[in-house]
């Protein structure tokens, strides 16, 4: 069957209209159970999870439709496996070159940040939060890396023009490898964060093993985010000035180091509107609270991060013979 | 249908030529609102047909600007053809320039490494035929120097041991051969010859007619974006001084 790109689109949006409308009337109230109340958000809510099962039918659909082109590009993938090792490898090569302590700042990073915000944020704004060094180093080691991930992929494909320009790599490849890139240095992030845990007697729980569900969920996210953005940035270089204040503000809207008690009824809902939120939510309710996160928590990031993925992909694909005019 | 090594069917390459890339914001939307955002457009190639069979060696012969160089990214996949269609049998290594995809911050080796990688070969293999690549290059004392320290020789002789000793089947070659002295360049068109009689097939692209015509069976000329002409290396021979 040979369906276009345009009637994807289509069909995407057909289901998902279709779906808003029957979740609106049928969802069952054990999965609506710890939805935000209000009219607005339950909209939203709504619309998102539509949104989301129909890009995930619509992908499914495509997976099996145009399985041959899908073979054709994991084929085309495993080909380059061997460059992208070597670009990962190169990554952190290049980032460390030329510094003494080299590596070891992956380590010290995140320890020294968490030191700076735990005595701004117990002695300037005395918030009461149990374990706040720790509360504040779970709470960047997700949003780091994603901020971290997303902004060097953006800039992945321009700073690849040398070799798009010559040889013929698959594009994608250039986001991938700075988001495995990211994915390494979080595992630093992480053995500090394990140490500071540790350290300080943090009581444990047994979820703590579920750890890598919330961040498989953020690596996800990231990578689609960051095929997105590397697409728009190539066409649009303003994009990174406009990113660097977007992820100032997420950060603000994310809590990283405030307490998410503090915040007033209004702005509690609004803030459900970021992915980051949930995420970082997500990852502390395991790792710190011993809470098993519902099936709403799960059908939230997971969403999330399958239309992130999915846009991301998307685009990519529609656009990734037109770089080389604009590089 | 199968020793068809590249065919290129009508095919057609058009670019956007824009005046100024600097664009005020203001100036943007006004003439995105007016729909006044065109470009002069610029056809590089125009109906470009034409088959390489297994095993020819084919010269491309053109003057500046004649599309020489695009043709050879269409085929080696850098540039998707505006209309028209390319379907290349077997792996290909594009010496579209020496050294293409090398890069100046890391050493010879890195990147002999990576360039390996560019094409598919994975690092255990490219260990093993890693030696011959700096033997033929002849750069024992450099292999673990930047490249932004190499000459453009040393450079140029990285990029073509690396290019041919990947055994490819098929191999694009752009005016490389006017770099290096001339025992090197010798070293180069015996490496060649050794290809093609391995079987490789070989798309060989210069102003030089006189090495087109020491290398090629057959020859394609192309003037302003069109062929005009395709035949025996001694046709092309006489149409192209009529040409320049």
């Amino acid at each position: 069957m040979n369906l276009s790109k345009k009637a994807f689109v289509n069909i995407a949006i057909i289901l998902s209209v279709s779906f808003f409308i029957l979740y609106w009337n049928y969802l069952p109230v054990e999965v609506a159970g710890n939805r935000p109340g209000n009219i607005p958000m339950l909209i939203f809510y709504n619309a998102f999870i539509a949104l989301t099962t129909a890009l995930i039918v619509t992908a499914c659909l495509i997976l099996l439709i145009k399985k041959k082109y899908v073979i054709n590009q994991l084929n085309t993938l495993k080909r380059f496996r061997h460059l992208l090792y070597l670009m990962v490898k190169r990554n952190f090569v290049t980032r460390y070159r030329k510094s003494v302590l080299g590596i070891l700042w992956s380590l010290l990073n995140p320890l020294l940040t968490m030191l700076v915000l735990t005595m701004v944020f117990s002695t300037v704004f005395r918030f009461e939060i149990e374990f706040l060094p720790i509360y504040i180093l779970s709470g960047q080691l997700i949003f780091n890396f994603f901020s971290e991930s997303t902004s060097l992929a953006m800039n992945s494909i321009v700073g690849g023009a040398g070799m798009i320009k010559k040889v013929y790599v698959p594009k994608y490849i250039f986001p991938i490898s700075q988001v495995i890139s990211s994915i390494v240095n979080m595992g630093f992030s992480f053995t500090a964060f394990l140490f500071v845990f540790l350290l300080l007697r943090h009581p444990f729980n047994w979820t703590f093993f579920m750890i890598p569900i919330p961040i498989l969920y953020i690596i996800i996210f990231s990578m689609g985010v960051g095929m997105l953005l590397s697409s728009m940035a190539v066409f649009f270089r303003d994009i990174n000035y406009i990113y660097g204040i977007g992820i100032t503000l997420l950060m603000f809207l994310t809590p990283i180091f405030w307490p998410i008690s503090m915040l007033a009824p209004r702005v509690y809902h609004l803030i459900h509107l970021n992915p980051m939120f949930h995420f970082v939510g997500y990852f502390r309710d395991v790792a710190l609270y011993g809470n098993i996160p519902g099936l709403w928590a799960n059908i939230i990031c997971l969403g999330f991060a399958l239309a992130a993925l999915g846009i991301g992909l998307y685009v990519k694909m529609a656009q990734q013979d037109k770089y080389i005019l604009y590089l | 249908m199968n020793d068809i090594a590249i065919s290129v069917k009508n095919v057609s390459m058009m670019f956007n030529l824009s005046r100024d890339k600097v664009m005020g914001l203001k100036e943007y939307v006004v003439k995105a609102l007016k729909r006044q955002l065109f470009y002069d457009e610029f056809w590089a190639l125009k109906d470009i047909d034409f088959d390489v069979r297994k095993g020819e060696t084919v010269g491309v012969l053109g003057l500046n600007g004649s599309g020489k160089s695009t043709l050879l990214k269409l085929i080696a996949g850098v540039f998707k053809p505006t209309v028209g269609n390319i379907t290349v049998n077997g792996a290909i290594s594009p010496l579209l320039e020496l050294g293409a995809g090398f890069d100046p911050e890391f050493s010879a080796r890195d990147n002999v490494y990576m360039n390996g990688a560019m094409f598919g070969h994975s690092p255990v293999y490219m260990k093993t035929i890693y030696k011959d690549i700096i033997d033929f290059a002849e750069l024992w004392e450099f292999e673990d120097v930047p490249l932004k320290n190499f000459s453009s020789g040393m450079y140029a002789r990285l990029g073509f041991a690396v290019a041919t000793a990947v055994k490819p089947d098929i191999l694009i070659v752009d005016e490389i051969l006017g770099v290096g002295d001339h025992l090197f360049m010798k070293k180069c068109e015996d490496r060649i010859r050794s290809m093609i009689e391995t079987g490789a097939t070989v798309l060989l692209v210069s102003h030089d007619i006189t090495a087109i015509m020491r290398m090629c069976t057959r020859a394609i000329l192309l003037s302003k974006g069109e062929i005009v002409c395709m035949g025996s290396v001694e046709d092309i021979n006489g149409m192209y001084h009529e040409v320049a």
